[in-house]
């Protein structure tokens, strides 16, 4: 199981704003070590945001998005106290959900 | 070269991106937890330029749209590492949005799928290997679109 | 062409540099502007919160006991008040030499397991110190830098601090003052502050510990002296020793009267 994320998950207006910082290596693959070895590619494919059980978004990313990931969006409906979860998977197979409800 | 390609090379700004057939590319489903068959499109990911890019994504072609704006996007990058982008979408039934980065070994960046009511605008961060372009890619309705962005990538001193 | 046409085209040609450098400035502002939401260094604050509370150590017993300078187990505030005196050690402290302090004394880690890893490397090498850094700076965001020098030894450390900011040595015979000395210097397009003026050190010393995207990590204060004194080609610098205490004094005490504004993110 990775490290946990921060989730913030705003209600505004209508809407509600979602901010999510990972805490993810994103190795590119591209870097070697102290011997000179290539430090292989670890880094977050798939991520997944549910509101409730609706699924509100959804990506892929590869290894040029940013170590510690940070993602920004907001989407219509959600009201105070639904359950925002955010799911990622990597290269590894090792996944985090983290869960934090709409203030 | 192919012809395609040329055509592309010696058009200027306003004129549609021409790609190749695309190639079928696999797509892989992401490894471990079931996450309800979220796949990750590995052939597209593993792309060396922006053209292979696109075809591996199955974009034929892409209009360029002044509807694409860069929101929170600096002109220069004081580190590559981390460079801020966001993209927002203003063309209706926006259903995905891309973000490929010239001149990065895997130009294919991320894709996030917009389902509807979720607003079509994105921020996140990303890598970049040099000053290059960024292409923000739309599908909306089917149809792709495409805005273009140079970012400066500069050399830091040595503190900060 | 004659004296003052050529005066008149270098004067030209360097103020359109000036000009060009300017606006490179406030697009590199534009972009640390952008850079300061999402912060990594939350995901530190974060763990270190976690770290503070936790029983730890061979005597399993938490950081709630230790103080910072404002009492037992108070964190809010106490980063911009320190490095300070503390009875108990008959030394100034930093932050770092006092985390270490409690982690010793109160839960029970020898020095040398307290100090072990001082600059995490990724998330399978990470550093407690940091992360407890990070936490406890951020306890103090919004305060007003506030470092005294009534204790005899705070001024000691103070005047300490200052003559090494001028003291040339090394390789290079730099002294920190060399590169932080001046207005206007930089490194490549980095500009250098001024840390000999007030805004100058108060800007450079309430953004530290810091997020620094060039390198994926958080890193605090000691370690921005650690890497100057590498980059300056002089000795290392030893982690909690008295150089690196008395330098945080003297650009602490410089800071006096800002508001603390850290972690932040740079490069």
């Amino acid at each position: 199981m990775g490290d946990p994320m921060k989730i913030r998950a705003t209600a505004v207006g209508d809407s509600t704003e979602v901010k999510v910082l990972m805490s993810h290596e994103m190795e590119s693959g591209q870097r070697k070590d102290a011997q000179g070895q290539t430090i292989p590619a670890w880094f977050i494919q798939v991520v997944t945001v549910t509101c409730n059980d609706k699924t509100v978004l959804s990506a892929q990313w590869g290894t040029a998005v940013s170590k510690n990931p940070f993602l920004s969006f907001k989407f219509k409906g959600g009201a105070k106290g639904d359950k925002i979860t955010v799911t990622w998977t990597d290269s590894r197979g090792d996944t985090r959900t983290d869960v934090a409800s709409v203030t | 070269m192919d012809e395609n390609r040329r055509k592309v090379m010696q058009s200027g700004a306003g004129v549609t991106l021409l790609g190749l057939l695309a190639a079928a590319g696999w797509l892989e489903p992401a490894r471990g937890a079931d996450l309800g068959a979220q796949a990750w499109n590995r052939a597209a990911f593993d792309t060396h330029s922006v053209a292979d890019a696109m075809h591996a994504l199955g974009i034929l072609d892409a209009k360029q749209s002044k509807d694409i704006a860069f929101v929170q996007t600096p002109e220069i990058a004081e580190n590559g590492a981390v460079v801020p982008i966001g993209i927002s979408s203003n063309i209706p039934k926006t259903e995905s949005i891309a973000i490929v980065i010239d001149k990065n070994p895997n130009p294919l960046a991320a894709v996030f799928d917009v389902p509807a009511g979720t607003e079509p605008a994105i921020s996140t961060r990303v890598k970049m290997a040099q000053t290059a372009n960024i292409y923000a890619v739309v599908r909306a309705d089917g149809k792709y679109y495409v805005a273009t962005k140079e970012i400066k990538v500069t050399l830091g001193g040595c503190g900060g | 062409m004659n004296v003052r046409g050529l005066t008149a085209l270098f004067t030209l040609a360097l103020s359109s540099v000036t000009l060009a450098q300017g606006s490179t400035s406030d697009e590199i502002a534009k972009y640390r502007a952008i850079l300061q939401e999402g912060n990594p260094a939350e995901l530190w604050e974060l763990r270190g919160a976690d770290l503070w509370q936790q029983k730890r150590g061979p005597r399993q017993v938490s950081l709630q006991g230790c103080d910072l300078g404002l009492g037992e187990g108070v964190v809010k505030g106490a980063y911009a008040r320190l490095p300070r005196y503390f009875p108990d050690a008959d030394r100034v402290q930093d932050l770092e030499t006092r985390l270490v302090w409690c982690m010793v004394r109160q839960q029970g880690y020898t020095e040398s397991e307290a100090k072990r890893n001082p600059f995490g490397e990724g998330n399978e090498h990470k550093s407690d110190i940091e992360a407890l850094t990070a936490y406890v700076a951020s306890e103090s965001r919004g305060a007003k830098m506030d470092v005294s020098l009534r204790h005899p030894k705070e001024l000691e450390a103070y005047r300490l601090g200052e003559a090494l900011f001028f003291f040339r040595a090394g390789t290079h015979d730099f002294a920190c003052a060399t590169c932080h000395g001046e207005d206007g210097k930089r490194i490549r397009l980095q500009e250098l502050p001024n840390l000999t003026t007030a805004s100058g050190a108060q800007k450079a010393y309430t953004t530290w510990p810091a997020y620094r995207v060039s390198q994926g990590e958080l890193r605090t204060f000691e370690w921005r002296l650690y890497d100057c004194f590498r980059q300056q080609r002089f000795p290392q610098l030893v982690f909690g020793s008295d150089v690196a205490i008395a330098l945080t004094m003297y650009l602490a005490r410089s800071a006096n009267g800002a508001s603390f504004d850290a972690p932040a993110i740079k490069r």
